[in-house]
């Protein structure tokens, strides 16, 4: 894969972000419509929001806070990533781990983040730390999962081949099995970044610890709802530049051959 | 010198026995085909044979340095190029770089797999060019054994015959042993020295034929002359026509 092939990717993803706009498109259209019917302090119009936004951008301190609740998000989407990615290879591995694991899944999925969010802020306080492991705990069941099943459910044949090929277990573990359980890894990763986001900035305005979710706590004190709406956006800007720009390339890179295998409508 | 020696050996699959005092020889630049029913044990005989299963009754006995293992289907790694799978007949030998691109183009030439499509993916080939860099793997690392399970089932009729003229030129003419998995007389005819004939419920080797000439002399003739008067006079060689499946439970 050279670098003419990776360019070309690149500007095939430019090129479709036209499908995503115009969706956006009709989305403020829906978004104006609703502004129209219920006026500007319930719901701003999106010309207005978007102003908003700008003017929130332009101030350093409102940089900082937008990219202190991402690294806040990205440290505990980390450790969910590393850790639920181990212990989901474990389980995929041996079904008697998984047996004992699946409850505590259902239970880290079960407890509302709210109820999380007290226990940790009396075991953590309410600094960067509560936040950081709120997003860990709500990202871990997530990627445990994905990683669980693309073990499982990986080609053992490939694994019995590569043995007669002469690989050790080692590598057989690095170059066959884990490679088969990114399939089910990188949407696991996708959702567990929006969910590590969603749990910090719900963490940051119940802790009071900073980052948008205080920035979003101030607005709500003061009935600013298009600075809500903003600092929502915001958050929202910031999961899409984590996502497209870690997430998503590492993906197209490790799974350039699905893309080989389209056909080529469906690639376009 | 023998490559691979079979003792008795015996398996058994959720408590049912599969197979049963099966003992075999194949000798260096031999090719031996294994021939039978559908579901009388020969795949099992051949991984067990090659390790990848433990017996669970009799002894294996390997004196070859390297095997391969062609599979039913290719086994390759759908996110590799052609170029990548091939090496990972490589693994675990100690080969230079440079060399290790001479001996994959060398595997390639060898199968007709041409330079301009090393950095295809295997969903970019055709079944043949699949098969095809199967036997590239297994051929790149140069074994002295190799195992074949049915390679060709799955290939329309020429390609077939394409790629067993490809066998006999690289592994049968070659001096090399090996043991190959079949249910189709003519194919077995075509490719191996001897032709053995695994009992129905896997109850040991009925018989073992040796086939006159060497693989790649044999006419056409010959060949379907020979497979009709085996499978038409030789009352053993009937059951390899048989497709009633054995049931494991």
């Amino acid at each position: 894969m050279g670098r003419a092939y990776r360019a070309g990717r690149v500007a095939r993803f430019l090129w479709s972000g036209w499908a995503g706009f115009s969706g956006l498109a009709v989305f403020a259209a829906v978004w104006q419509l609703g502004a129209e019917a219920y006026g500007s302090f319930v719901l701003p119009a999106p010309a207005e929001t978007i102003q908003t936004l700008f003017k929130l951008a332009a101030d350093p301190d409102n940089r900082m806070l937008v990219l202190s609740t991402s690294l806040r998000a990205l440290a505990g989407f980390s450790l969910a990533a590393v850790f639920g990615t181990m212990a989901g290879v474990v389980a995929g591995y041996h079904p008697a781990i998984m047996r004992l694991a699946r409850p505590q899944v259902t239970l880290l999925i079960g407890v509302p983040p709210i109820a999380w969010i007290v226990l940790l802020m009396i075991w953590f306080g309410m600094g960067a730390g509560t936040v950081i492991a709120t997003a860990a705990i709500a990202a871990l069941p997530l990627v445990f999962v994905g990683a669980a099943e693309g073990i499982q459910t990986r080609d053992r044949g490939l694994e019995e081949m590569a043995r007669m090929a002469g690989l050790s277990w080692l590598a057989r573990l690095f170059q066959i099995s884990l490679r088969q359980m990114l399939h089910a890894v990188f949407p696991a990763l996708v959702m567990a970044l929006g969910t590590a986001f969603k749990a910090a900035v719900m963490a940051e305005l119940l802790a009071n610890a900073g980052g948008i979710g205080g920035a979003l706590a101030n607005a709500r004190s003061a009935l600013d709802v298009e600075a809500a709406l903003a600092w929502i956006l915001l958050s929202v800007i910031a999961l899409i530049s984590v996502e497209y720009g870690i997430v998503q390339p590492l993906r197209a890179e490790a799974e350039a051959w699905r893309e080989a295998a389209q056909p080529w409508g469906v690639r376009r | 010198m023998t490559l691979l020696q079979l003792k008795a050996v015996g398996h058994v699959y959720l408590g049912r026995p599969v197979l049963e005092q099966v003992t075999l020889q194949v000798s260096q630049g031999e090719m031996v085909a294994l021939v039978g029913p559908s579901g009388c044990g020969k795949s099992t005989l051949a991984q067990i044979a090659a390790g990848l299963i433990i017996p669970r009754h009799g002894q294996v006995e390997r004196g070859y340095a390297r095997c391969a293992f062609v599979f039913q289907e290719p086994r390759l790694l759908p996110w590799a190029t052609l170029e990548a799978n091939v090496a990972l007949g490589l693994s675990g030998l100690p080969v230079a770089r440079s060399e290790r691109r001479t001996r994959i183009a060398a595997a390639c030439d060898r199968v007709s797999l041409e330079e301009s499509d090393w950095q295809k993916f295997p969903s970019q080939l055709s079944g043949g060019m699949r098969q095809r860099t199967a036997l590239a793997r297994a051929l790149v690392a140069d074994p002295d054994f190799l195992y074949f399970d049915e390679p060709f089932t799955a290939l329309d009729a020429a390609l077939r015959r394409r790629m067993q003229d490809l066998v006999v030129v690289t592994a049968s003419d070659s001096g090399k042993g090996g043991l190959f998995i079949t249910h189709d007389m003519h194919e077995a005819l075509r490719i191996c020295h001897r032709i053995a004939v695994l009992d129905r419920y896997g109850h040991g080797i009925l018989d073992c034929v040796s086939v006159p000439e060497t693989p790649g002399h044999r006419s056409e003739e010959m060949i379907f002359e020979t497979a009709r008067k085996l499978i038409s006079d030789h009352p053993l060689f009937a059951v390899v026509e048989e497709h009633d499946e054995r049931r494991l439970a």
